[in-house]
């Protein structure tokens, strides 16, 4: 006995591209539109300018002198290996497909986080997503936006999201018992529970995530390179196809060098508001103690008689 | 002024009750079943039937007014399913929780936020402070969620916090503190929302000793402030005997025994109660007052300091009244929460009684050197049987 699943899951694709091509074709010119227009701000602009931007950036969110360093040595090999307009357009795929993960895989994690049924249902769904080979996505996505960036961007959007969503739901669900107790037993609406007191303590978790989908999503754009996506990955496609050693080396280390400056700036970030809090409380204790020391003891005599 | 502005038609029809001074807390047969889950699964062969654990069985307590009401027990007795029904943390099975006339259990979602919100408020065993917020933040979180405006509450807040002695720290965050301080602010989050009950579970059980007793005096110092209405949830007896006006004792989720401190050590009403009693240091939970109290003398006639309540003198005390002019010392004169401990010194020195009075002087009765011996000898279940 054989079953067909292979030709039942294409006579579906067969079907959703009959009954909503207009959806496709929508969601094409957006995402077309959207990266066209960072693309041309990333590749417009003078080259040394976004190195500025960027290691500004870097030094802005995570106070290391040496990530720096590091961002400005490391753009400038890429602007001297010929691949400075490539490596643009890849960042701006990635951030196009990351603003989308996020943007589904969020909110999608805080439902499954505040509703069981929902974290039920979504589990399985996020590991086929994820275990599934990435190379899959491709084929329905070749068929359903054509062939070009826009099928990159999509496979590189289902493949990001499980990430985003898992982190969100465990930052949420791991918090501690007795502090959702104190919020609800002070009359909290669940909404203030969830803004206040919930999202701020999981933003590290959330953070995580974020990191996990940039990491993702990067990975997933040299493989879009074999549906025409272009940018670094049609480089290192190219150099395979060619069996140039030299070009695909130089892809290959403009990815590594993206990679590595996404990982540390958004990793940085996470920790950004704790240092920050902290700072902030140093100070406002600091400007407490010189002003109401004697009024604060006084009073505090008064209520212990 | 603060009670809540709950749904009209219930206040309207408890204005009488009110009157009527029934009490502040009522709570009868009230019953928590969990379902567990697990054992409810559909297993290898078949669906098995649900498997139910009752948490809390059929308990029935009233609290009144300004009342320490203290329940005890043993961890999985259920005490802190009890106080959680009654915030509705946890919902009932089943009976009723009636808080100043309203039935708690039937206030639909906005009147529930209210009624925690302004009437009850509660604190916890590991305190519950928002790690994200400072000190202040944490204490004005109550008025937040209630729509006060940024500048009232955290001024309110940083006068609860004086009040439990952290003045000068209201901008630190929680992680700055030791465990006693943390749960000074969880007391100040609860004393800032003005809400006439505290819930406490178990609040200074993960203190260690020193620092317990000093919370526990400063709950003393601030409950004759705020006359609050509090349900106390402890595994300690001591702090329930120190604390409670009244003690409940629970045991896999049914009331043992509910009374006074000297009603739980004079008669305990269960071996099991016994065997906890056994345990207490009665010099150091009975007071004077409990023991004053505690003699049949007629309500209304106190008895004036220096001389003996007439009812109350029996032969002894009779014997003893005249004869304490002559030892000398006749008129000593003690607070009636002074604990026998102290009371010995006095005895000691050759005192035959003392005159108890309240904390604004007036005479309450007096106790004599027999009652205050009487009230230390331990009074077994099986002895008095």
């Amino acid at each position: 006995m054989h079953l067909d699943v292979g030709t039942w899951f294409a006579a579906l694709i067969d079907w959703l591209l009959a009954n909503f091509g207009w959806f496709f074709n929508a969601v094409s010119w957006l995402i077309n539109l959207l990266v066209g227009e960072v693309a041309n701000v990333l590749i417009g602009l003078h080259p040394f300018l976004i190195i500025a931007l960027l290691v500004a950036a870097a030094a802005g969110l995570t106070r290391s002198v040496g990530l720096s360093v590091f961002s400005v040595l490391a753009f400038l090999l890429i602007y001297s290996m010929g691949l400075w307009t490539d490596s643009m357009s890849t960042l701006a795929v990635v951030l196009v497909s990351v603003v989308f993960s996020l943007a589904i895989g969020i909110p999608l994690g805080i439902w499954a986080a505040l509703n069981n049924t929902v974290s039920k249902v979504v589990r399985p769904i996020l590991d086929l997503m994820q275990a599934m080979p990435v190379f899959v996505y491709l084929i329905p996505a070749v068929f359903f936006f054509g062939v070009g960036m826009v099928p990159g961007i999509a496979a590189t959007i289902v493949f990001a999201i499980p990430p985003a969503v898992r982190l969100t739901e465990l930052g949420i669900r791991k918090l501690d018992v007795e502090l959702l107790e104190a919020a609800t037993a002070f009359g909290a609406k669940r909404s203030l529970v969830l803004k206040d007191v919930q999202l701020p303590l999981a933003f590290p978790s959330i953070m995580a995530g974020v990191n996990q989908v940039i990491m993702l999503a990067l990975s997933m754009v040299v493989v879009a390179g074999l549906v025409g996506a272009g940018g670094l990955g049609g480089v290192v496609v190219q150099g395979v196809a060619q069996l140039d050693t030299a070009r695909g080396f130089e892809g290959g280390l403009a990815v590594v060098i993206l990679a590595v400056y996404l990982d540390r700036v958004t990793g940085g970030a996470q920790s950004l508001g704790d240092v920050l809090r902290r700072r902030r409380v140093r100070k406002e204790q600091r400007a407490a103690a010189t002003t109401t020391p004697a009024a604060a003891r006084e009073a505090a005599t008064t209520a212990a008689n | 002024m603060n009670t809540v502005e709950l749904g009209t038609t219930t206040a309207d029809r408890t204005v009488g009750a009110k009157q009527t001074g029934a009490p502040f807390i009522r709570v009868e047969n009230l019953t928590k079943v969990f379902q567990l889950t697990k054992s409810g699964r559909s297993g290898l062969f078949g669906r098995r039937p649900l498997k139910g654990f009752t948490a809390v069985d059929k308990v029935s307590f009233e609290v009144e007014r300004g009342q320490i009401f203290v329940i005890m027990g043993l961890s999985g007795s259920g005490k802190s399913t009890i106080i959680r029904m009654i915030n509705r943390l946890i919902d009932a099975s089943d009976g009723t929780i009636t808080v100043d006339g309203k039935d708690v259990r039937s206030l639909p979602a906005s009147e529930l936020r209210a009624y925690r919100n302004q009437t009850i408020n509660m604190v916890f065993q590991h305190f519950g402070l928002f790690p994200h917020k400072s000190l202040v933040d944490n204490v004005a979180f109550g008025l937040k969620v209630r729509g006060v405006d940024k500048a009232t509450r955290e001024a309110k807040a940083a006068e609860a916090l004086t009040l439990v002695g952290l003045g000068d720290r209201i901008h630190a965050m929680p992680d700055q503190l030791s465990g006693g301080m943390k749960q000074r602010v969880g007391l100040a989050r609860a004393l800032a929302t003005d809400a006439e009950i505290l819930l406490m579970d178990e609040p200074f059980s993960a203190l260690d000793p020193l620092i317990r007793k000093d919370m526990q005096e400063l709950l003393i110092k601030l409950q004759r402030n705020f006359k609050k209405t509090i349900l106390f949830v402890t595994h300690d007896l001591n702090e329930a005997m120190y604390l409670g006006d009244r003690i409940m004792v629970m045991k896999q989720g049914k009331d043992m025994q509910n009374g006074t401190a000297l009603d739980l050590l004079e008669a305990p009403a269960d071996p099991y109660i016994e065997e906890f009693v056994a345990e207490v240091d009665r010099s150091r939970v009975i007071t004077a007052g409990m023991v004053a109290r505690r003699s049949p003398a007629p309500a209304g006639a106190p008895a004036p300091a220096g001389a003996p309540a007439p009812g109350a003198a029996t032969a002894p005390g009779a014997a003893t009244a005249p004869g304490a002019a002559a030892v000398g010392e006749p008129g000593e004169r003690v607070q009636e929460d002074v604990v026998l401990h102290e009371l010995l010194p006095i005895f000691a020195a050759g005192a035959g009684w003392a005159a108890v009075v309240d904390k604004n002087g007036a005479p309450i009765g007096k106790v004599t050197a027999e009652e205050v011996f009487a009230a230390l000898a331990p009074k077994g279940f099986s002895n008095a049987s």
